[in-house]
């Protein structure tokens, strides 16, 4: 894939490539289902799909090495819009959407919906106000745009800091993800299964960078989604909803609506206190009741303050953004938008699907493998009860002492739904492989881009642009790939510590992108009259403010300002970078005349991108 | 490649900025009114699943993915319009 004309038939065929690759990959779990019939242990599938996997695309990694700037941070600028799409998808939903999200809905009902809305709105602003012009405008990472548009180092260096700051965030989550889903799969102690995930992640970029991540993440996309998909279409026909189980769903939501007055959902109260594997993280029982909506006003302002913060910080979040700098072109970029919400969405209103199928499983008195009003004895002998109670990812506990187990004495981690979800169906244990491998896709493929990113502004923006300019092309590429490993490490380093639940980081890194970036990256297209102060008034006290207030109510135990807690507190920065970008914009000198015509540039298609091809 | 003059940029950001508009009306309404409703639209029922329900679960991503395949024609047909479209 060295030389130019290989590379363009490499492009040409890549319909072909990944067709092939997607028939290898069914084969693959055709023959694991064979073995599985002959005998094969359980353990022994779980180990192959992961490792072969991850072996694959550390070999797709491998051939994408290369030593050139242009293909190393934006993949050459020759992704098709469709295939950008995908390594979009796949770098976006991460360990939380495929892992978490079901189980979230699961436990949340509606309200937990606001997730789901949220992450997939966002592409909107992304589509209209970003995407394509910061595609014209050439850039290699997110604050080099803020960097040239705005002028100056301060206002470079302070868009890498809110970078990394949301990145690492989120990076720290994914690698944790990778951890426990290897450390299920391959029978390794977590400690190990992190630092085994992160071989696998850095395999994937640092020999290629973004080319490599490009063409590992539509590989991934690839495993992940037929992961997903395959246990809920094979649920909705088994319990005999219909063929394509989002549009049988229904049905299952109303069934379920009867089976939660059966079992007294939301009026039984949780029977005992249940401490789970990380100490203090609680496991919950299921209380909330899936389709029903709240009632009040403060429900519905923290539904839409939630879906506020995901859409804007999907907006501003640069490892996202930055997939959008490798298409060919303005249009391209356009289309590949469209393309990547597509693929998510496929994912996205799958999960709510999924959700309701593995809820029925669980509670519906018809179906061989409900547990709720059996027997204790009974239930406590199940496979799939026994080996997540080991780990204390799920309990029961007889509460009332009458030998049935009720709603209220089932506590579980609402992150296992989805990989428990083959096992607690009665599926075969092949789809469990299948589902596992399909996490550790998620996962890595999102840490990857996110290392990426991080990396990338330091190496490019920091070093590069700031520290050492006549850097030549050989320095800059290795000093990216060893910022890749360090920056790497202390995520790993971080994760093994397992500071807070997946989730509640990754609602973090929304909300730390969209109060210091969101403003200075629209208005930037958007308002001409924005200035290099402005810019920086907005990204400082914007990420200032939503920092102190995320303190506030997280840390120092202050009180919540109406329902604004720590998954919502962009809400309170991106106003505050909003009023200080304007005023501040106001009260200097407007741009000067070469950073006015680099705007226009920006908002027409046609010619040169504003900055150099090579820069 | 011929020079774009003033005029032609104007008429093609106001055609834009119009075009963006009207999408961010539309994203709105299904971001937020819809949601905000949920409750009473749930008296309401969509191929069985309540409506509110069913907006968020599955109705306002539909809308999203055709909105942005929306977009990316219109301003495709924007660009040629001005004849500032890249060239192939």
């Amino acid at each position: 894939m060295a030389d130019a004309s290989s590379n363009n038939t490499f492009i040409d065929n890549l319909p072909k490539i990944y067709g092939m690759y997607t028939g290898g990959f069914i084969v693959f779990i055709l023959l694991m289902a064979v073995l599985e019939q002959v005998g094969v242990s359980a353990e022994a599938i779980g180990i192959l799909f992961v490792a072969f996997t991850v072996f694959i695309y550390a070999g797709i990694g491998w051939l994408s090495r290369t030593m050139q700037v242009e293909a190393y941070y934006v993949a050459g600028r020759q992704v098709p819009a469709v295939f950008n799409g995908m390594a979009t998808a796949a770098d976006w939903m991460s360990g939380a959407s495929f892992v978490a999200m079901a189980g979230g809905i699961y436990f949340g009902g509606h309200g937990y919906l606001a997730f789901v809305v949220g992450w997939t709105g966002g592409y909107v602003l992304v589509a209209s106000l970003m995407a394509p012009y910061l595609r014209k405008f050439g850039c290699y990472t997110v604050p080099d745009y803020i960097g040239t548009r705005y002028g100056g180092n301060s206002a470079r260096l302070m868009a890498v800091i809110v970078l990394a700051v949301a990145s690492f965030t989120y990076v720290t989550a994914q690698i944790n993800a990778t951890g426990t889903i290897a450390s299920r799969a391959l029978q390794i102690p977590f400690e190990v299964g992190v630092w085994f995930g992160l071989l696998g992640i850095l395999l994937c970029s640092m020999l290629g960078g973004m080319r490599a991540v490009t063409w590992t993440q539509v590989a991934q996309y690839i495993v992940l989604i037929i992961a997903y998909l395959v246990p809920v279409f094979w649920m909705s026909n088994k319990q005999d909803f219909g063929l394509i189980p989002q549009f049988a769903a229904g049905d299952a939501v109303a069934r379920l609506k009867e089976l939660e007055e059966l079992h007294q959902i939301g009026t039984l109260k949780p029977l005992a206190s249940v401490v789970g594997s990380e100490g203090f993280l609680k496991l919950p029982s299921l209380v909330k009741l899936h389709s029903e909506a709240g009632t009040s006003a403060m429900d519905a302002w923290k539904f839409v303050t939630l879906v506020a913060c995901m859409m804007a910080g999907t907006a501003s979040l640069p490892h996202i953004l930055m997939r959008y700098f490798t298409t060919p072109s303005v249009k391209a970029a356009r289309t590949s938008v469209a393309w990547s919400l597509f693929f998510i969405f496929l994912l996205y209103f799958t999960a709510p699907a999924l959700a309701t199928f593995t809820k029925l499983q669980v509670l519906d008195p018809n179906l061989a493998t409900s547990i709720i009003g059996k027997s204790f004895a009974e239930v406590q002998s199940l496979d799939w009860i026994q080996k997540w109670g080991a780990v204390n990812f799920l309990q029961i506990i007889d509460g009332n002492g009458d030998g049935i187990l009720q709603i209220n004495e089932f506590f579980m981690r609402g992150d296992i739904v989805v990989l428990a979800t083959p096992e607690i169906a009665g599926l075969p244990y092949v789809i469990s492989g299948l589902v596992a491998a399909g996490g550790m896709a998620a996962a890595m493929s999102t840490a990857d881009g996110l290392l990426l990113a991080i990396a990338n502004a330091l190496s490019h923006d920091l070093y590069y642009k700031m520290i050492d300019p006549t850097a030549d092309t050989k320095k800059r590429l290795l000093t990216a790939r060893i910022l890749l490993i360090i920056i790497g490490a202390a995520g790993a380093a971080i994760a093994s510590m397992q500071l807070t639940s997946i989730l509640g980081a990754v609602a973090w890194a929304f909300d730390f992108a969209c109060s210091g970036l969101f403003f200075p990256l629209v208005l930037g297209v958007w308002w001409k009259r924005a200035n290099r102060q402005g810019a920086l008034a907005g990204m400082f006290f914007g990420f200032l403010a939503g920092t102190l207030y995320l303190i506030h109510v997280r840390f120092l135990g202050g009180a919540e300002w109406i329902g604004i807690d720590h998954l919502r507190f962009g809400i309170i920065g991106m106003p505050v970078s909003l009023v200080a970008m304007v005023v501040v914009s106001l009260m200097t000198p407007e741009p000067d005349e070469e950073t006015q015509k680099m705007v226009d540039d920006m908002r027409i298609p046609k010619g040169e991108t504003v900055l150099s091809a090579t820069h | 490649m011929s020079e774009i003059t003033p005029e032609v940029r104007e008429g093609h950001w106001s055609k834009t900025k119009t075009l963006t508009i009207i999408t961010l009306v539309i994203w709105f309404i299904f971001s937020f009114v819809v949601h905000w409703f949920a409750d009473s639209l749930n008296s309401m029922s969509f191929l069985g699943f309540p409506l509110g329900f069913y907006m968020a679960a599955q109705g306002s991503l539909v809308v999203f993915v055709v909105l942005i395949f929306w977009l990316a024609y219109r301003q495709n047909k924007i660009d040629e319009e001005f004849g500032v479209a890249e060239e192939d």
